[in-house]
C-alpha cells in the first residue's frame, strides 16, 4: 500500500525556529555538546550495572516547499533530535531511544534498555564491535555544505523549477508541483570500548512532478536532483525540463501482448535490481537461510565482465561514510570482480553468526560502483536492445529474496530494431532474479549518481511481459 | 460502546506536566492567526512503543521508544505554514507559532472560534497496552507462537516472530473551535518461517492486531493461529509451479485481498489528488465506475480495528463514508484543508504519521459490501482462471489509474475447481474500471486480520482493508508462463 511521493528526493527529519527572513536550516550543535551527551548516556548505562553498551545522539534541521502552479503549497520548518541506547549485560541486550535529550530522560531511557536486557536470552554472538575493527582516522570526506537558502529563496527556485516544466508544451497543464529541501545533520556514534565518532552532513534538493493530458488520458512524471553541495544540483529549469518531457513521452500509452523479450532498465531502475542483489549477499538474510544466494562466496553470479566495488570514501558522495553505524572503519573493496561473487555485506552480528569478519556495513553499504561494461550510453544501448521493452517505471513491491521470484508492474517503451515505437503501460515483468543476473548482456555508461548505487542503464537478456 | 473522557486524559498527559492549559493554547492561536491566516491548529502528540523479536527460539532482542512533541499548522487559502517542536514548553510553541505563520504575506484574518470540545463514544479503550502482559508473559507468547509453527511441520526450520506495540495520546486544538483527545493502544504480532524441502526454500507470512491490548492474541488461540497459517502459506509454496501471465479471469478471496480496492479505489479518491485534478477520478461523482454489484465505503468507526479512529488527526469524529453505491462513484475522502477548497464537508480522514508531519486525506478501514453469491459457486463459474487469497503489498500511480498488488497464495482454476498453486506474481490493472469486470460478489464479507501500513508522501499510518469474494471477469497476471 503506497503512493509514490510527488518528490521522491527524500527530505530527512528535521526543524522549526526560523522564519522566512532567516537562513534555511538551524545551526548544528556543537561537536562537544553531542560528545557530552554521549558520554553521559554511556556512563548511566555503566551506573546502572551495563557490562557494555554503545550510544548514538542525532540532530537534524530542514526546510522544505512546495510550489504548485505557481503559487505556495506548503512551507516546513524541521527540527528533529534523537538518543538511542543499546546495552549489554553480559550477552544479554535490550535497546530504547527517545528524542529527549535531558538528563532524566537519559536516566529513563537507560532504565528501559536495561529493563529488556533483564529479560532477552543471551545471544553469544551479541555485543559491540571489535576493538581493532574501530575506526582510528576519521577522514573528512566532506559532506558538509550548508546551503544558507532563505525560505523565499526556495520558493523562488521551486517555482523557476515548476515553470519550466509548464512551458514546456500546452499538454503539461496540470501540476503536483515543484519542491526544494535542504537538510543539515550531525551523527554522532560512542561505544564502552572507548570509540566516539560523528560528522556533520548536508542533503539539499530539487524535484518536480507534473503532469501531460491528452485525449482524456493523464500521465504523471517526475524528475528530481540531490546532491550533499547544492553547487552539484541540476539547474532547476533542467529538473522541470526532465519532468515535463517524462510526462510527455508517457502520452499514448498501449498495453503490449504476453511476450518474453529482452528487457532494458533505466539507470534508476537498474539501481534497483543491484538492491535486490545487495539485500540477497546481507548477513540477516544469509544466516536466516532466506536468501537465494546462499553459498555463493567465490562463485559466479554474475557474468565475467559485471565488476562490482564498494568505495564509502568517495568525496562529496551521498552514500559516503568513515565508519559504519557500529564504529566499524570503512574501506574500498571489491564485491564482485569478474562476475564472481568476492564477499558479503556485513556487520558484526551477522559476521559472527557466519563465522566470519564485519565487512564495515553495519546501517548498509557506502557508495557501490557497478561499472559498466563498455562506453554504452543509451542510444547504444537501445541499439542493443534491437527489438524489446525499455522499462522507465517500475511498480509495486512482487521481489521475493527467499526464492529471487520478481514479478512488478512496468511501464516504458516499445523498441524495435533499436528505434522507439511507442510508450507502453499496464503490464508486468516477471523472471527471477538469479537468471535475471546471469542473463545481463550490458551495463551503461550513463550512470545515474543520485543514491547509494552508482549504475548505468542494465540490459537483460529475456524477461516475461504480460499484458492483453 | 465506552463513554470515556479521553479529551481530559489526553489533556492530563500532554498540557498537564507543562503546565500548560486552554488559555495557553488560546494565546498560541492567536498569535498564529494574528498575521493574516485563515485558519490553524495545534497537534500535541505523547507515543511510547516498544517491539520484541523472537529468532532462533529465544528472545534475544527488544527495544522501547518514547517519541513526543507538538505541530503547529497555519492555513492562509491552499497555503500551509508548519513548525514542530520536540519540547512541548510554551516557549516551544510560540517559537513554532511563529515559523508557521510565516506562509501568509496578505489574506484575510481568521476569526478564533471559542471551544467546541469534541465527544464521541470510544471504539477502542484507552489503555496502555504495554501495560497488558507482563515482560515474562510477554516471552511467553512468542515462545509459544514458535512452538506452535515448528510443531506444524518437520520442514520448518526457521521462525521470525515479532510482538509491537503503541499507545499514542493526542490532542488537537484548532482555531475553529475544535478541541478534542483521543488515547490510541494499537498491538501488532506477525510470524514469519522458511521451509524446506530438497534444497528449495519458501517463506511463509501471517499476523493480526487492532487497537486492543496483549491479551487479544491470547484468545480464540489468535496468536498460534498466526503461527499456523504462516506455515500453511510456506508449504502451499513449496508445491508451487510458475505462475500463468496474460490477462485471464480472477478470483479473490475474502479479506486481506481488499487491497485491491485499497490502491485501485481508494487512494485515487482522497480529497487532495481529486482537488488538484490529478487523480483518475477527478471529477467523476455521479458516474458509473463499477458494476450494479459494487458498493465500497470507508468506514473509521468499527470498534477495536487498526484502521479505526475515535477521532482524525485533525479532531473530526469519524464517520462510514459511501465512495461507490451499486457501481456509481458517492463521495471523496476529505481532511479540512480540502473539503474547504472543495466546498463540502471533512469526512474524518485527515491523518498524519505524528506531530512532525502534515495531516493529509488518508484512508481507514476500505471494504466492499458482500453480495449474493455463495463463494464456491464462484468459483466453479470459471472454466480456467487464477484464485488468488493472500497478497503481500500493493502500489498505484493515481494519476494514469494503473495498480499493482502481488499475491502471495494463489491457485490455478480449471474446469470450476481449485488445482495447482502457482508461485507469487503481480497483478496489474487499471482503477478507474478494474470493479466494472466484476461479475460476481461472494456473500462472505471479511475483514484483514490488522496488519495493514498504508503509505503515501513518507507518511505511513495503520489501515485495513475487506472484501468478500469477488470474481473479476479480466485482470493481467504477472507469472512467467507466457
Amino acid at each position: 500500500m503506497n503512493v509514490p511521493a510527488a518528490s521522491s528526493a527524500a527530505t530527512s527529519p528535521l526543524p522549526m525556529t526560523e522564519s522566512l527572513e532567516r537562513s534555511a536550516t538551524m545551526p548544528l550543535p556543537a561537536r562537544e555538546q553531542l560528545e557530552t551527551l554521549v558520554a553521559d548516556i554511556l556512563a548511566e548505562a555503566r551506573a546502572q550495572g551495563a557490562s557494555a553498551a554503545e550510544a548514538a545522539v542525532s540532530f537534524g534541521s530542514a526546510l522544505s516547499v512546495a510550489v504548485r502552479l505557481g503559487e505556495v503549497e506548503t512551507l516546513e520548518h524541521h527540527r528533529r533530535r534523537g538518543l538511542a541506547v543499546t546495552v549489554y549485560f553480559g550477552q544479554s541486550r535490550g535497546s530504547a531511544s527517545t528524542a529527549d535529550w535531558r538528563q532524566a530522560a537519559i536516566r529513563d531511557t537507560v532504565a528501559s534498555a536495561c529493563a529488556i536486557a533483564r529479560h532477552t536470552a543471551a545471544d553469544p554472538y551479541a555485543g559491540l564491535a571489535d576493538p581493532e575493527r574501530l575506526a582510528r582516522e576519521i577522514p573528512d570526506l566532506d559532506l558538509y555544505h550548508p546551503w544558507a537558502l532563505s525560505a523565499e529563496e526556495a520558493i523562488e527556485l521551486a517555482r523557476e523549477c515548476e515553470a519550466a516544466a509548464l512551458a514546456m508544451d500546452p499538454r503539461i497543464r496540470n501540476s503536483e508541483g515543484g519542491g526544494v529541501a535542504t537538510h543539515a545533520g550531525f551523527g554522532l556514534y560512542g561505544n564502552s570500548h572507548g570509540f566516539c565518532g560523528g560528522y556533520p552532513t548536508t542533503r539539499h534538493s530539487l524535484s518536480c512532478s507534473v503532469i501531460a493530458q491528452d485525449n482524456g488520458e493523464m500521465q504523471r512524471n517526475h524528475w528530481y536532483s540531490v546532491a550533499r553541495d547544492r553547487v552539484g544540483l541540476e539547474a532547476p529549469i533542467a529538473v522541470g525540463q526532465k519532468a515535463a518531457q517524462r510526462s510527455l513521452r508517457r502520452l499514448g500509452s498501449r498495453r503490449l501482448g504476453t511476450r518474453q523479450v529482452p528487457v532494458l532498465f533505466a539507470p534508476e531502475l537498474a539501481r534497483g535490481l543491484i538492491g535486490h542483489f545487495i539485500a540477497a549477499i546481507r548477513g540477516g538474510a544469509l544466516y536466516r537461510k532466506a536468501s537465494f544466494l546462499l553459498d555463493r562466496l567465490g562463485t559466479p553470479v554474475f557474468p565475467e565482465f559485471v565488476a562490482i566495488r564498494e568505495r564509502p570514501h568517495l568525496l562529496g558522495a551521498l552514500a559516503s561514510a568513515p565508519f559504519d553505524s557500529e564504529g566499524v572503519a570503512t574501506a574500498d573493496r571489491h564485491l564482485v570482480e569478474g562476475g564472481v561473487l568476492q564477499g558479503y555485506v556485513l556487520d558484526s552480528y551477522s559476521a559472527r553468526r557466519l563465522g566470519m569478519t564485519t565487512t564495515g556495513n553495519a546501517g548498509g553499504t557506502h557508495n557501490l560502483i557497478v561499472e559498466p561494461s563498455g562506453p554504452f550510453g543509451h542510444e547504444a544501448l537501445l541499439q542493443q536492445l534491437d527489438t524489446g521493452l525499455w522499462v522507465t517505471e517500475l511498480l509495486g513491491h512482487g521481489v521475493d529474496t527467499v526464492t529471487g521470484d520478481y514479478s512488478r508492474g512496468a511501464s516504458g517503451f516499445w523498441v524495435e530494431k533499436g528505434e522507439i515505437q511507442f510508450p507502453v503501460h499496464e503490464i508486468t515483468i516477471a523472471g527471477n532474479l538469479k537468471e535475471m543476473f546471469t542473463g545481463i548482456r550490458a551495463l551503461g555508461s550513463d550512470v545515474d549518481k543520485r543514491g547509494g548505487i552508482h549504475c548505468g542503464s542494465l540490459l537483460l537478456e529475456r524477461m516475461t511481459v504480460a499484458g492483453e | 460502546m465506552m463513554t470515556i473522557d479521553t479529551l481530559d486524559l489526553a489533556r492530563q498527559q500532554l498540557l498537564t506536566p507543562a503546565g500548560l492549559g486552554e488559555d495557553d493554547l488560546n494565546r498560541t492561536l492567536a498569535c498564529l492567526l494574528g498575521h493574516a491566516i485563515d485558519s490553524g491548529d495545534l497537534y500535541f502528540q505523547a507515543r511510547r512503543a516498544e517491539s520484541w523479536s523472537l529468532e532462533d527460539q529465544q528472545v534475544k532482542s527488544a527495544s522501547h521508544a518514547i517519541q513526543q512533541g507538538v505541530g503547529v499548522r497555519a492555513v492562509s487559502g491552499e497555503k500551509t505554514g508548519f513548525a514542530y517542536s520536540d519540547e512541548i514548553q510554551m516557549p516551544a510553541l510560540l517559537e513554532a507559532a511563529t515559523a508557521a505563520r510565516a506562509i501568509a504575506r496578505h489574506g484575510g484574518d481568521g476569526p478564533l472560534q471559542s471551544w467546541r470540545p469534541i465527544q464521541r463514544p470510544a471504539l477502542y479503550p484507552p489503555l496502555d497496552p504495554l501495560l497488558t502482559l507482563s515482560a515474562e508473559a510477554k516471552l511467553r507468547l512468542l515462545e509459544a507462537v514458535d512452538a506452535e509453527a515448528r510443531r506444524q511441520d518437520a520442514r520448518v526450520n526457521q521462525v521470525m516472530v515479532s510482538l509491537a506495540a503503541a499507545q499514542d495520546t493526542i490532542l488537537v486544538a484548532s482555531s475553529d473551535g475544535t478541541l478534542a483527545g483521543d488515547v490510541r493502544p494499537l498491538v501488532r504480532l506477525s510470524v514469519t518461517v522458511i521451509v524446506e524441502q530438497n534444497g528449495r526454500r519458501e517463506q511463509g507470512s501471517a499476523g493480526g492486531g487492532g487497537r486492543v491490548g496483549y491479551d487479544w492474541f491470547l484468545a480464540e488461540e489468535r496468536a498460534v493461529g498466526y503461527a499456523r497459517e504462516a506455515v500453511r502459506l510456506a508449504l502451499v509454496n513449496l508445491d508451487a509451479v510458475p505462475a500463468p501471465a496474460g490477462a485471464m479471469t480472477v478470483v479473490l478471496g475474502p479479506g486481506w485481498p481488499g487491497i485491491l480496492l485499497h490502491e485501485a479505489i481508494g487512494h485515487g479518491l482522497e480529497g487532495d489528488f481529486n482537488r488538484k485534478g490529478t487523480s483518475a477520478f477527478a471529477g467523476r461523482v455521479g458516474e458509473r465506475v463499477a458494476s450494479p454489484l459494487c458498493t465500497v465505503v470507508d468506514d473509521g468507526t468499527l470498534a477495536e480495528r487498526r484502521g479505526s479512529l475515535n477521532i482524525d488527526d485533525e479532531g473530526t469524529p469519524t464517520q462510514c463514508t459511501t465512495l461507490i453505491e451499486g457501481g456509481v462513484l458517492k463521495g471523496y475522502l476529505q481532511d479540512k484543508l480540502n473539503a474547504r477548497l472543495m466546498n463540502t464537508a471533512p469526512t474524518g480522514n485527515g491523518r498524519r504519521e505524528s506531530y512532525a508531519h502534515l495531516p493529509l486525506p488518508r484512508m481507514t478501514n476500505t471494504y466492499m459490501l458482500p453480495g449474493a453469491h455463495d463463494p464456491g459457486e464462484i468459483i466453479a463459474s470459471v472454466e480456467r482462471g487464477l484464485y488468488a487469497v493472500n497478497f503481500g503489498g500493493g502500489q498505484v500511480d493515481i494519476t494514469s489509474g494503473k495498480f499493482v498488488f502481488s499475491a502471495s497464495e494463489a491457485y490455478l482454476i480449471e474446469n470450476g475447481r481449485i488445482t495447482r498453486p502457482v508461485r507469487g506474481a503481480t497483478l496489474i490493472g487499471n482503477g478507474p474500471d478494474v470493479l466494472t469486470k466484476v461479475s460476481m460478489v461472494g456473500n462472505d464479507l471479511q475483514l484483514d486480520a490488522g496488519v495493514g501500513t498504508c503509505g503515501k508522501d513518507g507518511q505511513s499510518v495503520p489501515v485495513g482493508v475487506g472484501q468478500p469474494t469477488l470474481k473479476i471477469e479480466t485482470l493481467t497476471v504477472g507469472g512467467t508462463q507466457a
